[in-house]
């Protein structure tokens, strides 16, 4: 369960200050597949990297699971990212020295995960994702959509409860980005949470729950829609 | 994470930029292999030097004219005296001490020594039979010098190997006459090659009585003179007698210097373990500027990884993770480095001592152990700016970073 409440983010640039989030409340409960969506500078990426615990929030509080984690030092908010959170990136963000099945086992490697329960989780994690054959490729080997394929991978190797995805599908063509997609809507399918941010339509419409965003603010919800329609 | 998994990331993360992680590590290593060179250097010329001081002779006192111990200029400097010169009867006098089993006078000057065609200039000592036995000369053909009252000149000579070999080739020497300066000398003996001794090369040496070296000089002082003490236990009063005896002779005037051979074999036992700490302290400079370098490619790595690390700190990293994983890699690239620069260093040394049999060149294991730990807390030390920016990037500049 996230609970976003009156969160506020604002970053200086120069002499400026620019409001990237202003007062969002969000609730997002467990197993929601959710579309953030918006113009660029809408705020979208700000908001996902706050509900990654990767950015603090000027204002406002945010829960996670029933639990403040804006006041957490960033030692325990990196036990949180490790152990509840996947991120998949635009760009794909894999270790390029690294083979497939070492940049999917880095987050265990990172958690200390013993050696023997890392290679059955990354074996089971190619197969499912159909990758068991470029195991020991590196990055430049693969296809885009294998890259991404990876980075899947690498988001649910630690059974997080929430995966967050920045434009996954941005440096894809259609048919990858479908094939990409797919994998996004099995994981929610199995009752991981999803959000995404996207700008693409097409992408959005995979999620039951649509969020829009405009000049930092949530302009539309289609769940607080369907629920005023109710 | 566990620190085998510390120390394989930080090893891939090195393999990935070959040519940078050599360069480091060779920097390293020229620094350890200076550190152990040049100390063992410096060692080796301390045994030397302690070897050759002992090659004297036992319980020996040198006595120096003109005092040394209090200021750096003779006694009477100031009154407008000059010290008193150290001359034979003073010597000769020290010979009748109890403590004293017996005193080898010593003058010594440059002179141009020649036989037939050939000549060469050559250190000239003057010396008599006692000074053989104090130094254990060993003869090659010939005699020593002749015993002789000490007042006695006597044209007779003993030659240094490489004197004989430049004067006389394959002739014959001994019962030559050769002339030195302008007088003619028989020739009695020749020395057997022994090389340097207290900075004399021995085998260039032109010996001849001290009388006649005196006339020859047209001198009366004595360079210094030699006294060996009857035994171990005698020497601190041999000392006494001898500053006692010169100083009644000289109406009271302690004018000459006594030093004991173990007083100057622990002086130059300090001097030279001192040089040997400055010459390896000088080399360790290098490993601090090799510690600059892996500060300087930690930094880079730094900031060309700034994407990877962002993404570590997404996948769940703790900056404390990021700081270990930093210091791991430099860790890493000294220990290689200096264990490199250690067999370097150990080459360099057995070349050495090929190259130049006579010196010790062994480095002492203090000097490879301290290159080493200072390699590693250098490494460490330097890294600790690079690791704890790269803990501190924000995740999300960093991630996004272009």
């Amino acid at each position: 369960m996230i609970e976003l409440g009156g969160v506020e983010r604002v970053f200086v640039v120069g002499t400026a200050e620019v409001h990237a989030l202003r007062r969002v409340d969000l609730r997002i409960a467990d197993g929601e597949y959710v579309a953030v969506m918006g113009p660029s500078g809408s705020g979208k990426s700000t908001l996902l990297n706050l509900i990654g615990l990767l950015d603090r929030p000027d204002a406002g509080r945010y829960l996670l699971d029933g639990r403040d984690v804006t006041d957490l030092t960033d030692e325990e908010q990196a036990a949180v990212r490790s152990r509840k959170i996947g991120f998949v990136f635009q760009s794909f963000h894999l270790v390029g020295r690294l083979d497939a099945a070492d940049n999917i086992a880095l987050p265990m490697v990172l958690a200390g995960i013993a050696p023997d329960e890392r290679r059955a989780r990354v074996e089971r994690a190619l197969a499912e994702f159909g990758l068991a054959e470029r195991a020991r490729h590196r990055p430049d080997e693969l296809s885009g959509g294998q890259r991404q394929r990876v980075a899947i991978a690498r988001a649910t190797v630690m059974r997080p409860s929430v995966i967050l995805a920045d434009e996954p599908t941005g440096n894809l063509d259609r048919a990858t980005g479908r094939e990409v997609m797919a994998s996004l809507d099995r994981l929610n399918a199995r009752g991981v949470t999803v959000i995404l941010v996207t700008h693409d339509p097409e992408i959005g419409a995979h999620a039951r729950r649509q969020v829009r965003m405009l000049d930092g603010a949530i302009a539309s919800d289609s769940l607080a829609a369907t629920a005023a329609e109710r | 994470m566990r620190p085998g998994d510390v120390f394989g990331f930080s090893a891939q993360s090195l393999a990935a930029h070959p040519s940078r992680t050599a360069l480091t590590m060779l920097a390293i290593s020229i620094g350890v292999a200076a550190v152990v060179v040049l100390t063992a250097l410096g060692e080796a010329a301390r045994t030397y030097v302690i070897d050759q001081f002992s090659s004297l002779g036992s319980h020996l006192l040198i006595v120096f004219p003109g005092r040394t111990e209090t200021s750096g200029t003779f006694p009477g400097a100031l009154t407008g005296a000059t010290p008193r010169d150290l001359t034979l009867d003073d010597a000769l006098s020290l010979a009748r001490e109890r403590t004293v089993r017996r005193v080898a006078p010593l003058t010594i000057g440059s002179a141009l020594v020649s036989w037939g065609r050939r000549s060469r200039e050559g250190a000239v000592l003057g010396s008599r039979l006692q000074r053989w036995e104090i130094r254990h000369f060993a003869m090659a053909q010939g005699r020593f010098l002749p015993a002789l009252d000490a007042r006695q000149a006597r044209p007779v000579v003993v030659l240094g190997s490489v004197v004989r070999d430049e004067l006389f080739g394959p002739a014959n020497a001994v019962g030559e006459w050769v002339r030195i300066g302008e007088r003619r000398y028989r020739v009695a003996g020749v020395l057997a090659p022994q090389g340097q001794s207290l900075g004399f090369n021995t085998d260039e040496l032109v010996i001849v009585p001290v009388a006649s070296a005196q006339a020859l000089f047209n001198q009366a002082s004595l360079l210094r003179v030699l006294v060996e003490a009857r035994s171990r236990e005698d020497i601190a009063a041999a000392k006494q007698a001898v500053i006692e005896t010169l100083k009644a002779r000289h109406e009271g005037e302690q004018d000459v210097t006594v030093v004991t051979q173990d007083a100057l074999l622990a002086t130059f036992d300090r001097i030279l373990r001192a040089l040997t700490l400055a010459v390896g302290g000088i080399a360790a400079i290098s490993l601090a500027v090799a510690g600059i370098l892996i500060m300087n490619v930690m930094l880079i790595a730094v900031s060309q990884r700034t994407r990877e690390i962002g993404l570590l700190k997404a996948l769940g990293a703790t900056p404390a993770q990021i700081r270990r994983l930093f210091f791991a890699e430099a860790l890493l690239l000294s220990v290689a480095g200096a264990l490199a620069g250690l067999v370097l260093g150990e080459a360099g040394s057995y070349a050495i001592g090929k190259l130049y049999p006579m010196l010790p060149v062994v480095a002492p294991a203090w000097a490879a152990g301290a290159a080493l730990a200072t390699a590693l807390a250098t490494g460490v030390v330097f890294t600790a700016v690079p690791a704890r920016r790269a803990a501190r990037l924000d995740p999300v500049l960093a991630l996004y970073r272009r």
